[in-house]
C-alpha cells in the first residue's frame, strides 16, 4: 500500500466516522446521547495522552490531574469563586472557558515538563503519579478557589448552555443531551484533526524520534528539551479541554470528580486504543466510558448468561469483570485496536501484492 | 588550520579515565582514521566531538571555533553528523522518515525530494517505505549513513561502518566512503577495526590506546610505529615473534564488540 492510498483510505474513514457521529443520536435516543458525549470527552484526553506517551515515549500517570486543572478552570470561570471568598467573579459562558482551560492546563503541563526532562521511564511515571495523587487534596486545601470538598455546582446557572431548556443554534433545536453530545464530539473531532496535523509532519517525526532513540534524535538535531516539554504542554492542554468539557457535561465539580484511578484508566485507554496511533483511541475512549457500566451487567444484561450477571452484581464483581476483560483484551490484541487496524491493513495489502504477482 | 581540532581532552567516568589528554586534528577533505585497541576511547572521542559527553578538560574546535559550549542537538547544525557503532535507527519509522529526521537540524525547508536523492545515493530508494527495523543489518547501516548525509555535514563521523560486513562488502565500503567524500565534498573521520580498510583509504591515521594518543601520521608511518605495534600486540618482552609490520590483517570477529 503506498503512502497515498493509505492517506486516501484515512480521509474516507475519517469522513465516514464524522458522518456516523453526526447521525448517531437519532438512533440511540436522548439519554444515551449524554453517555456517548463522555466517549468524545475521553477521546480528547486520550489523544493528548497518546501524543505524550504513545508518540514521544514519556509515560504519564497523572493526566487525570491535568483534566482536573482544566475542569476547575472551567467551573471557576463560569460560576466564580467569590461565594467561597475567592477573587474571581465568573460569569463566562461555558463554551468560551474551554480554550482557557486548555491554556491553563497546557501551561501547567509545560511547567511540569521542564523538571520532568531529568526523569525517564518509571521515575517519570512516579513523578506524574504524584501529581495525580496530590490533586484531590490540593483542591480541598485551597477552598477559597475551589469550593473545597463540596465543590462547585453549575446546574441551572445561566452560564451553562442548555442545562434546562433546549438549545437553539443555527436554526436548529437541540435537547440538552443532544447539545452536550454534539459539543463534545465537535471538539473531539477537531482535536483529532489537529493531533493528526501536529503528528504527520516534522514535529510528529521529532516526537517519535525522541521515543525511538534519544541519542540518535539529538545527533540529528532534535532538541530533547524542546520536544519533550512541547509534548507535555500539548498533551496537558488536551487533557485540560477534556476536563473542562467533563465538568460542563456533569454540571458540577468536586475534588473526587478526577480521582487517581482516572489517570490510570486514561493510560489503560491508550493501551487498549493502541500506542502511537490515533484512530484506535476511539475504542479506548469507549472502553473507559462504558466498560465500568458493562462490567455491572447493565448494558449486556440480555447478552450474558444469568449466572454471570448474578456474579457481577455481587460486591467486587464489576471490578473483577473489568480486570478479566482487560487481561483477555491484552492477550487478544497486544498492540491495541490501532495495532489490529494496522495488522488488517497489512493483510489486505500483502494479499493484493501476492495476487498482483 | 585543521577542520576539527581535539586538544588535550580528558574525560573521566568515576575513577576510570576514558580519555587522558587526547589530541588530534582532522584536515579538511581528508579521510582520517581513528584506530586503537578495544577500550582505547575511540567511540568516547566521537561522543565528545558530538557533545553527547562533556569533557572534564580540553578543547574541541571546528574551524577554530569551540563547539563545547553548544548543546548536543546543535552539533549537526554546525556541520558534524555521525553514524553509530550499535545501530541507532528510529525503529518504528520507515526508511524515508529516518532520513527526514536526519535533516531536522536544517529546518523546515528540506523536503522528501532531497531525502530521496540521498536514498538514491546509498541505493535504497525502493526501500523508502519499508519499516527500518525489518531490514537486514547491512541495509540498516546504509540507512544510518543516509540519515547522516542528508544533514549535509562538513565532517562525517563513521563509527565502525565495516562492522558485521563480509570481505567483499568491506572492499565496496572503502570505495563508497571515498565516493561520499568526493560527491558530498566533506571530511571523514573513521573509527574502524578493519585495518585493511583504514590503511587503504585514510590520508591520515590517529592511534589511541588507553585514552591517550600514541601516534599519528600517514598510514605507512603509523603501521611501522613501534608504539602502535606494541599497543596492538602487547609488549615485546614476552613475545618471541616480533611483528615485522603493523597489524594489517583483517581482524578476528571478536574485535568488533567494543561497546
Amino acid at each position: 500500500m503506498t503512502a497515498r492510498t493509505t492517506r486516501i483510505i484515512g480521509f474516507v474513514a475519517f469522513a465516514a466516522f464524522v458522518a456516523f457521529v453526526a447521525v448517531l443520536p437519532s438512533f440511540i435516543g436522548d439519554f444515551k446521547a449524554r453517555e456517548y458525549s463522555y466517549v468524545g470527552i475521553y477521546l480528547i484526553a486520550l489523544l493528548g495522552l497518546n501524543i505524550l506517551t504513545g508518540y514521544t515515549g514519556q509515560i504519564s500517570l497523572g493526566h487525570g490531574a491535568f483534566m482536573a486543572i482544566g475542569g476547575y478552570t472551567t467551573a471557576i470561570l463560569m460560576a466564580g469563586n467569590e461565594q467561597f471568598g475567592g477573587p474571581i467573579s465568573g460569569g463566562m459562558k461555558d463554551v468560551w472557558t474551554l480554550p482557557i482551560a486548555g491554556l491553563v492546563a497546557g501551561l501547567v503541563g509545560l511547567a511540569f515538563g521542564i523538571p520532568a526532562l531529568r526523569l525517564s521511564g518509571l521515575y517519570l511515571a512516579l513523578a506524574t503519579f504524584a501529581i495525580a495523587v496530590a490533586m484531590p487534596s490540593t483542591a480541598k486545601r485551597f477552598e477559597e478557589f475551589t469550593g473545597g470538598g463540596s465543590g462547585i455546582q453549575l446546574f441551572g446557572t445561566p452560564e451553562l448552555t442548555g442545562s434546562i431548556s433546549n438549545v437553539e443554534i443555527f436554526g436548529l433545536s437541540f435537547s440538552p443531551n443532544d447539545w452536550m453530545y454534539y459539543l463534545a464530539w465537535s471538539i473531539a473531532l477537531v482535536a483529532f484533526a489537529v493531533a493528526w496535523l501536529i503528528l504527520r509532519g516534522r514535529t510528529g517525526r521529532a516526537f517519535r524520534a525522541v521515543r525511538d532513540s534519544e541519542i540518535a534524535a539529538v545527533s540529528s538535531g532534535v532538541s530533547l528539551a524542546r520536544y519533550k516539554t512541547l509534548a507535555f504542554a500539548i498533551s496537558a492542554a488536551y487533557a485540560g479541554v477534556a476536563g473542562g468539557l467533563f465538568v460542563i457535561a456533569s454540571a458540577f465539580i468536586n475534588p473526587d470528580a478526577f480521582p487517581v484511578a482516572l489517570s490510570i484508566y486514561l493510560l489503560v485507554g491508550i493501551v487498549v486504543g493502541g500506542l502511537g496511533g490515533l484512530s484506535g483511541l476511539v475504542f479506548g475512549a469507549i472502553f473507559i466510558a462504558f466498560l465500568p457500566l458493562w462490567a455491572q451487567g447493565q448494558d449486556l444484561g440480555s447478552l450474558l448468561p444469568d449466572r454471570i450477571i448474578a456474579e457481577t452484581q455481587k460486591p467486587g464483581g464489576p471490578a473483577m469483570v473489568y480486570g478479566i476483560v482487560l487481561i483477555l483484551l491484552m492477550f487478544a490484541i497486544p498492540n491495541g485496536v490501532g495495532g489490529l487496524f494496522r495488522r488488517i491493513g497489512q493483510l489486505i495489502s500483502s494479499r493484493r501484492y501476492s495476487r498482483a504477482k | 588550520m585543521a577542520l576539527l581540532e581535539v586538544r588535550d581532552v580528558t574525560l573521566r567516568f568515576g575513577g576510570i579515565v576514558a580519555l587522558d589528554g587526547v589530541s588530534f586534528g582532522v584536515e579538511e577533505g581528508h579521510i582520517s582514521g581513528l584506530i586503537g585497541p578495544n577500550g582505547a576511547g575511540k567511540t568516547t572521542a566521537f561522543n565528545v566531538i558530538t557533545r553527547l559527553y562533556k569533557p572534564d578538560s580540553g578543547e574541541v574546535t571546528l574551524e577554530g571555533k569551540s563547539i563545547l559550549r553548544q548543546p548536543a542537538y546543535r552539533i549537526v547544525g554546525k556541520g558534524i553528523a555521525r553514524t553509530f557503532q550499535n545501530i541507532q535507527l528510529f525503529k518504528t519509522m520507515s526508511v524515508l522518515e529516518n532520513v527526514l529526521i536526519g535533516a531536522h537540524g536544517r529546518g523546515r525547508k528540506v523536503g522528501e525530494m532531497e531525502a530521496f536523492e540521498v536514498l538514491d545515493f546509498v541505493g535504497l530508494r525502493d526501500r523508502a517505505h519499508s519499516p527500518a527495523a525489518a531490514l537486514p543489518y547491512g541495509i540498516q547501516k546504509r540507512v544510518e549513513l543516509a540519515r547522516a548525509l542528508v544533514a549535509k555535514p562538513r565532517l562525517l563521523l563513521l563509527d565502525e561502518p565495516a562492522g558485521g560486513l563480509n570481505h567483499e562488502e568491506v572492499a565496496e565500503l572503502g570505495v563508497f566512503i571515498q565516493r561520499i567524500r568526493d560527491d558530498f565534498a566533506l571530511t571523514v573521520l573513521l573509527v574502524e577495526h578493519h585495518m585493511n580498510l583504514v590503511m587503504s583509504i585514510s590520508d591520515h591515521v590517529n592511534v589511541l590506546s588507553f585514552g591517550r594518543t600514541i601516534a599519528d601520521g600517514p598510514p605507512a608511518q603509523v603501521q611501522a610505529d613501534p608504539a602502535v605495534i606494541e599497543a596492538y600486540l602487547g609488549s615485546d618482552d614476552d613475545d618471541d615473534e616480533p611483528p615485522a609490520t603493523a597489524p594489517v590483517e583483517p581482524d578476528p570477529p571478536t574485535e568488533g564488540d567494543e561497546a
